[in-house]
């Protein structure tokens, strides 16, 4: 089976620093992958350039066995690569029906099912009720919801979500978690998260960053065992964790 | 409010303001209608300008290169080539597209400030050459267009463009195409992409949308657009001349769409008409003019941030496109 996502030697400097350091990184189809690491070892850098947002410095990204590395960010949306924002990025003086058309409209035809699309997409969010509002004056969780929406209706075969639980409540993390497994089933899934718990739970295999590398990779399992993340990324020493 | 209701709303809403301006042309006094039609071709040079500034949020200070392309495009073809009416008028729309596609290909590779200058830079090179090649452009006298030259000749029936109520009534033509490019294109995929452009820029991209290209066809639609109302303005007013290619007509447009409300479709007509009262009614009984239509772009500003139909679309008229 070819890998849906594959970058080799992936580099990325910023002046002096490496953000991103020779990353070797493989994606198989259909994953739900989550990408751990502490504040600052490049892992919204490393999905900035598969999505395009950013220029790598040197190294290669393959989409499907496509070379992907200098495609322009929209024609990779194209391609199925949907990139959620860490930072909120919607469109807060639009309303929420009219953020999740822009998405949808590009793909339907002509009056064909944009409305039902943008409401099937905001329906799994659970954000139909309050499509005509407007985006801006949404509670800090629910532009998130909307912005996975908005991620949704691009039917992206591959859903990069950059820190989605960010500032959710308890029961907004369930029903996330409900929504990230529907979203599995389709398309391969690309998480960057702090919530361990969460991850643990949601996670087929768990990619460990650490200063611009790849640490560790493996099942929730394995990396919660290996003992270079738990010096590296929990804090503690090897030799303490019981 | 359901889809129907907004569709009828804003449909008769349109169709009403053209029937009274249709009106207007019976009941007007001979200096307001002369006024009003040459109100109602500098409207449609503003609703151009609001395309692109208002929908896609880019500020040109510029455009009076694309209102120029029109008039010079539409007066020299009749001066140098002796076209008829409709010849020179698309002669005039093709200058307009041409120079803004070349314009909108060179000026989009910036954006803010230096959009700003940029275009403003290139209107004052055309601005410029339009005096330095004075033997084809008539330098600082510009060009007048004798009335003979002057008459549409449509399937048998002559139509004198410097007849009032003729001109009034292509003037009134001119304005109403623009009106429904505007509303055609704001209430299209296009448009909305175009709005999404202005809010954030980033995120569209990230939608996968070509917001270079997206922006480049809301300059050329914009350019040309404007550069229609300049060469209906040669055509109906016989004159053309480099005063328009200055940079007082680039900051004209922007003043009439920014008092009618920018991104809204008739905003940039009311912005025009009220401009225009104002200078009128001031500069009759003061010389000092320019200070109450200073004073007043100031209250309108404090108390109208949005433009006219923007804050009423803000408060009160939410349908409003």
């Amino acid at each position: 089976m070819t890998p849906l996502l594959v970058t080799k030697g992936l580099t990325r400097r910023f002046g002096g620093l490496k953000a991103v350091d020779g990353v070797d990184f493989t994606l198989m189809p259909g994953e739900i992958r989550a990408v751990i690491g502490p504040n600052g070892a490049g892992k919204t850098t490393f999905v900035s350039m598969v999505c395009g947002r950013i220029l790598p410095t040197s190294g290669m990204i393959l989409f499907d066995g496509a070379d992907i590395t200098d495609m322009p960010p929209h024609r990779r949306v194209r391609l199925g690569i949907a990139y959620t924002f860490q930072i909120t990025s919607v469109f807060p003086n639009l309303s929420v029906y009219d953020n999740v058309a822009l998405p949808v409209q590009r793909t339907a035809t002509v009056g064909q099912g944009v409305r039902a699309s943008v409401m099937a997409a905001l329906e799994k969010v659970g954000l139909a009720g309050r499509a005509a509002m407007q985006a801006g004056q949404l509670a800090y969780g629910h532009q998130r919801l909307l912005e996975v929406a908005m991620g949704l209706a691009l039917k992206p075969r591959l859903l990069i979500l950059d820190e989605p639980t960010q500032g959710l409540s308890d029961a907004e993390i369930e029903n996330f978690v409900t929504l990230v497994r529907t979203v599995a089933e389709e398309a391969t899934v690309l998480l960057i998260e702090h919530n361990m718990p969460l991850v643990m739970r949601l996670a087929d295999r768990i990619t460990v960053f650490d200063a611009g590398r790849v640490l560790a990779e493996g099942t929730p399992e394995q990396v919660r065992a290996d003992a270079a993340v738990q010096a590296a990324y929990l804090g503690t020493g090897a030799g303490e964790a019981a | 409010m359901s889809g129907e209701d907004r569709h009828a709303k804003i449909y008769g809403l349109h169709l009403a303001v053209l029937a009274v301006l249709f009106g207007l042309s019976f009941v007007l006094p001979a200096y307001y209608h002369g006024l009003m039609a040459r109100i109602l071709v500098l409207a449609a040079f503003a609703m151009g300008y609001n395309i692109l500034f208002g929908y896609a949020g880019l500020l040109s200070l510029g455009h009076a290169m694309f209102f120029a392309a029109g008039m010079y495009g539409a007066g020299l073809s009749i001066a140098h080539f002796g076209l008829g009416v409709p010849l020179a008028f698309l002669s005039g729309l093709a200058c307009g597209a041409l120079l803004s596609l070349v314009i909108g290909l060179l000026a989009l590779r910036t954006s803010g400030v230096a959009f700003m200058i940029v275009t403003m830079m290139f209107a004052q090179v055309l601005a410029l050459s339009l005096i330095y090649f004075a033997g084809w452009t008539g330098g600082d006298q510009g060009l007048v267009i004798p009335q003979p030259a002057r008459i549409l000749t449509l399937g048998g029936a002559a139509f004198d463009l410097t007849d009032p109520t003729v001109r009034y009534m292509a003037a009134l033509a001119l304005f109403a195409v623009a009106l429904a490019v505007t509303l055609a294109l704001v209430r299209s995929r296009h448009g909305r992409v175009l709005v999404a452009i202005r809010e954030n820029e980033e995120r569209t991209k990230m939608l996968g949308y070509d917001t270079f290209a997206n922006k480049l066809a809301a300059v050329v639609v914009s350019g040309t657009v404007s550069a229609a109302a300049g060469a209906a303005f040669a055509l109906l007013f016989g004159y053309v001349g480099a005063n328009f290619a200055g940079v007082q007509y680039s900051i004209l447009p922007l003043l009439w769409v920014l008092l009618g409300g920018a991104a809204t479709t008739l905003g940039p007509l009311l912005g025009t008409l009220v401009m225009y009262v104002v200078t009128d009614t001031a500069s009759s009984f003061t010389s000092a003019w320019l200070l109450i239509v200073g004073v007043v772009l100031i209250l309108l500003v404090l108390f109208f941030p949005k433009g006219i139909l923007g804050t009423l679309r803000a408060r009160w008229l939410g349908w409003l496109p």
